[in-house]
Formats: structure tokens, C-alpha cells, sequence
């Protein structure tokens, strides 16, 4: 038997192989590299410690890319998760056509970030469909993208309304599995709607959150694609995030041990966050 | 009161606010249409226009200028971008799907010591953003001369797609009953045939899960690609986009609109077909 096993644990070589040779290889190598000066092809490069590391401390974009990324992160997971739950609760309540609005809510996580980035162009310039829609009120808008505070806003926004269907489907299978006796046991009691909300739904949707939760927050955390479309990290640096930042220093800069550090802060960051997340809500299911 | 009656009724009550009539639920689910519709809509309008057509970003074209369509069908580079997208999906959710099932059997049947650090080695790469550890890959890839090969994007992606199509496989087989393996090897089956008859025939809705997953991603992928895919005949259907955006000569929005439209076109129409697929694969990668 214990041959057999043996044999059978071939199975998952090529898999781990394929991980450790793309993966963890690299992963090393990055890891070192951040403790050289070097450019990124030159042969000789020099071995400065953790002066990389040191500079970051003092690096005024590192700290807006860093800043940005917690507001990509944060922000889009806390929208994302309310506008999922409220859709999901929405359309939960079965009216004539709630299943065409919910394949239109999902339609845009289909779409890439990028090609999404280029199609809200459109939306947030100067002469875009926000502008002239504010105009029907009388108001009147301006360049959103100009100002780096108004644009990663918009950012959050954007990446929010494009991946809220994700979280919307995982509240809607999560509301489904809800037996209808306890709200009938709860209204039987009195319980007003927000109670029954707050004290069935919420509860027994924290494993749905749970996983809505860490989905879009480590999608939030690494968001690139659609800062390169939408607004290239600018003005200046003022929207890039740390993904934008890593690629940047490293083939615009040519600074790979730099890049490399910026790489190493940003894994710690979103693994120490993935963790804590994990835990919390670990803590919630056993509460209940 | 009749049975059906008072289902209705009862139906009614199930959630807050339906009491009150079913107005208010159609005017908000058309403001969110409404929202989810708009940027489409602004593209395929602008996909229309001519370079100097002054109508509004809402409003319709002066012209409808279906040369915008015609000269990109004529330049052809998004039909060779569609064949290099539909090589890279294909190859990378195939890879990933035969060694993720293959390392999820022994990683669900064997308990081990070794084979749980397989199994974490596997979960802690799943932690690990991609772009963090840009230097270390992409040193490595121009290192082996992967860059501008399929082969090295492929397996690239595979690496770090492999750890989640692993932890999926493995939860899967983990529900399917042992005693089906030992009926089958008393019988006298060997691994493989175990593995081939007795556990692939079962895992076909979590294969469906993980084709469509990974398939939009693989699809949708474009850092990875940009780095290592430069040549233009090898160009991806992200990366031709982005070269009609960036390039626009003359600011021709309205041609790189419709190269948008007809970038997203195949995806959204498979979509459409396929929505409960998709929406059901999304729901069980997600809760455990």
C-alpha cells in the first residue's frame, strides 16, 4: 500500500514542477535581486544591502502607489460587497425580468480591465457621457482624469461597478440557501424586516462573505490593467498603484532591484492582509 | 383561500416591501440597467463616428460611418489577435486542467506529511500576485528564451493559475467516496485506470468550472503578455487593443471603438449563451 501511495504521488509532479520552476524560482530570484543595484540586463550589478528597502521609506511615489493600492484594495471590496449584497437581495425578490438584470450586472466581469479602462475613456473625459448626463441637471462637469484625486476615485469606482457582479452571484447563491423558516419563525415572532436582516441574512451569509471578501480584495490589491488604460498612473503618479509602480521602475527605470523591492513589500503587504481577513472571518463562522 | 393563493401570499411576505406594489422595484432596475448599459452604449456610438464628428458622447453619430468596421476587417490584425488569444486560452486551460486533476488525486487520497506541504506549497503560491515577482519571471523567461513564444506565456500562466485549479480539484475528489477507489482495485484496476474510470468521469462539472474561469482570464490576461509577446504577429486580442488606442493616428477614437466592439463581441456572445454556466462556476469556486 505504501508503494502504491508512493507511485500515485507521481501524479503531481509535472504540476508542482511547473510551479516551482515558474513560481517559486522566480520568486527567490526577485527576492534577491532586491538587495542589488542593477539595471535589469547589464551583467555586473552591485550588492547594496537593503539600501532598495531604505529608499522606498523615502520614495514619495512608492508612497502614493502604496496609498493608492489600500484605496483599490479597500475601497473597491467594501463597494463591491455592498452593491453586491444589495443587488443580490434585490433581485431575490423575483420580479419579471430580474434574471435579464442580473445578466447584464455580470456582463462587464467578462470584459477585460484593460479594454474596460479604454471603454470608460469615453465615459469619465471631458466630453464623456458623465459630463453630458450631469449637464441634463445643469451641472457642469470637468476633465474627472486631470486631477490625480478625482481619478483614483474614479478608479475605485470603475473596477467597483465592473466586478460587483461577482460578488452579487455569491450573495445570491448564499441567499438561496437561506431557509424560508426562519424568516416565517422570525415574522411569527414580530420581527420587523431590518431584524430579520440583520439577525438571519447577515449571519448566515458570513461564509458567502468570506470568500467575496478575499476574491476582491486581492483583486483590488493587484489592480493594473485598467491604470494602464485609464489614466496611465497619471498625472504624474498620482493614481498609479504598486502593480503600476513594480512595472514601471523596472522597464521604464531600469531599476530591477528596486522594482524587485517594491515587489517583495507588496507581497508581504496583500499576504499579511489576505491572513488577517482569513482569520477574522474564521472567528465569525465559529462564533455562530 | 386556495392553496396557490396563499403561496402567493406568502411569497409576498417574504421579503420586506413587496407589499406596496412593484413599481419602485422596476424603476430601480432600470436606473441599474441604465448604469451597467451606458458605457456599451457610448461605444458602440463611437464606434460609429467619423474623426471629426462633433455630436455628443450620447448623442448619435452625424454619420454612420461603417468604414470604421470595414477598414479593421480589411487590416485584419484582429483575426490573427483572436487566433493568438484562442492558442493561449486553449493551451493554458488544457495544461492546467490535466495536471490539476492529475495532482489533486493523490493530494485528496494520500495523507501524508509530504503531501501536505505539497498541498501548502500549493496554497501559499495561489498567495502570491503575479506582478509582485515580475523581475524574478521575466529575468528568468528572456534567461530560457521565452520570450516572444507562445510556450512561454503559456506556462507561465499555467504556473500561476495551477495552484487555485489544484485547490478546486483536490476539494472536489475529496467528496467523492474512497470506497468507489477500493471497489475498483480489488477488482484489480491499477492507478491510472482507477484515476481514468472511476474518478475523471465525475469531475466534469468542476472541469466545466474551471475552463470557464480560467478560460476569461487566460482571455482577458495582459502584463504577462505585453512582457513577453511582443512581436506583432504574436500580438493577443488586450495587447491589439491597446495598440489602437495608443496609436490612434489622428485621434481615430471612432476606429479603435469598434476594434473594441469586436474584441469583446466573441467573449459576451459565448456569454450569453453560456450565462448560467458561467454564473454557476463563479458561485462554486467561490463558496467552500
Amino acid at each position: 500500500m505504501r508503494k502504491r501511495n508512493l507511485r500515485m504521488n507521481l501524479l503531481y509532479v509535472p504540476a508542482l514542477a511547473v510551479v516551482l520552476i515558474f513560481v517559486l524560482v522566480p520568486l527567490l530570484r526577485s527576492i534577491q535581486t532586491s538587495f542589488y543595484n542593477w539595471n535589469g540586463y547589464s551583467p555586473d550589478r552591485q550588492f547594496i544591502g537593503a539600501k532598495n528597502y531604505l529608499n522606498l521609506l523615502t520614495d514619495e511615489n512608492f508612497r502614493i502607489s502604496f496609498l493608492n493600492t489600500i484605496l483599490y484594495g479597500f475601497g473597491s471590496t467594501i463597494l463591491q460587497n455592498i452593491l453586491g449584497l444589495a443587488f443580490a437581495i434585490f433581485l431575490n425578490t423575483k420580479f419579471a425580468g430580474h434574471k435579464a438584470v442580473r445578466t447584464i450586472v455580470y456582463l462587464p466581469v467578462m470584459i477585460s480591465g484593460l479594454i474596460m479602462g479604454y471603454i470608460m475613456y469615453f465615459v469619465v473625459q471631458n466630453h464623456g457621457a458623465i459630463n453630458e448626463i450631469l449637464g441634463w441637471f445643469g451641472i457642469q462637469g470637468v476633465d474627472w482624469m486631470a486631477s490625480g484625486a478625482i481619478g483614483r476615485v474614479f478608479i475605485t469606482l470603475i473596477n467597483s461597478w465592473q466586478f460587483c457582479g461577482i460578488c452579487m452571484v455569491i450573495y445570491m447563491a448564499g441567499l438561496q440557501n437561506i431557509s424560508r423558516m426562519y424568516y416565517e419563525a422570525a415574522a411569527i415572532d414580530g420581527a420587523k424586516p431590518f431584524q430579520s436582516f440583520r439577525y438571519i441574512t447577515l449571519p448566515l451569509l458570513i461564509p458567502a462573505m468570506s470568500s467575496a471578501f478575499v476574491v476582491n480584495l486581492i483583486g483590488g490589491l493587484k489592480l493594473y490593467d485598467v491604470v494602464v488604460s485609464l489614466s496611465g498612473g497619471g498625472p504624474g503618479y498620482e493614481t498609479s498603484s504598486l502593480s503600476f509602480y513594480i512595472d514601471n521602475r523596472y522597464f521604464k527605470a531600469e531599476q530591477a532591484g528596486y522594482a524587485s523591492a517594491v515587489g517583495v513589500v507588496m507581497f508581504l503587504f496583500i499576504l499579511v492582509c489576505s491572513l488577517l481577513l482569513n482569520g477574522y472571518f474564521r472567528k465569525k463562522e465559529v462564533e455562530m | 383561500m386556495k392553496a396557490k393563493e396563499r403561496e402567493t401570499k406568502e411569497l409576498q411576505h417574504y421579503y420586506a416591501g413587496q407589499k406596496k406594489g412593484y413599481w419602485w422595484k422596476y424603476l430601480l432596475a432600470a436606473l441599474i440597467v441604465f448604469v451597467y448599459l451606458i458605457p456599451l452604449y457610448v461605444l458602440v456610438l463611437q464606434s460609429f463616428k467619423g474623426i471629426s464628428d462633433a455630436s455628443s458622447a450620447l448623442g448619435l453619430p452625424e454619420v454612420f460611418l461603417v468604414e470604421n468596421y470595414t477598414d479593421i476587417l480589411k487590416d485584419g490584425s484582429i483575426f490573427r489577435a483572436f487566433k493568438n488569444s484562442a492558442i493561449v486560452t486553449v493551451f493554458t486551460v488544457i495544461l492546467e486542467i490535466v495536471f490539476g486533476c492529475m495532482a489533486a488525486y493523490p493530494l485528496s487520497r494520500n495523507e501524508s506529511k509530504l503531501n501536505n506541504f505539497v498541498r501548502n506549497i500549493f496554497l501559499g503560491v495561489m498567495m502570491i500576485p503575479p506582478l509582485t515577482i515580475l523581475v524574478g519571471v521575466y529575468t528568468f523567461l528572456v534567461g530560457i528564451k521565452a520570450s516572444n513564444t507562445y510556450w512561454g506565456l503559456i506556462l507561465t500562466l499555467v504556473a500561476f493559475g495551477l495552484p487555485m485549479a489544484v485547490y478546486m480539484f483536490t476539494n472536489f475528489i475529496s467528496s467523492i467516496p474512497r470506497a468507489l477507489d477500493e471497489a475498483s482495485i480489488i477488482d484489480g484496476a491499477n492507478i491510472l485506470q482507477t484515476f481514468f474510470y472511476i474518478i475523471l468521469p465525475q469531475l466534469k462539472p468542476i472541469v466545466a468550472t474551471v475552463t470557464i474561469l480560467h478560460g476569461v482570464s487566460a482571455w482577458n490576461e495582459y502584463a504577462y503578455s505585453m512582457y513577453i509577446l511582443q512581436k506583432p504577429e504574436l500580438l493577443t486580442v488586450t495587447l491589439t487593443i491597446k495598440k489602437f488606442f495608443s496609436s490612434s493616428s489622428g485621434n481615430n477614437y471612432g476606429g479603435a471603438a469598434a476594434a473594441a466592439v469586436l474584441a469583446i463581441l466573441p467573449i459576451t456572445i459565448i456569454y450569453l449563451f453560456l450565462q448560467d454556466a458561467f454564473v454557476q462556476g463563479q458561485v462554486d469556486s467561490a463558496v467552500k
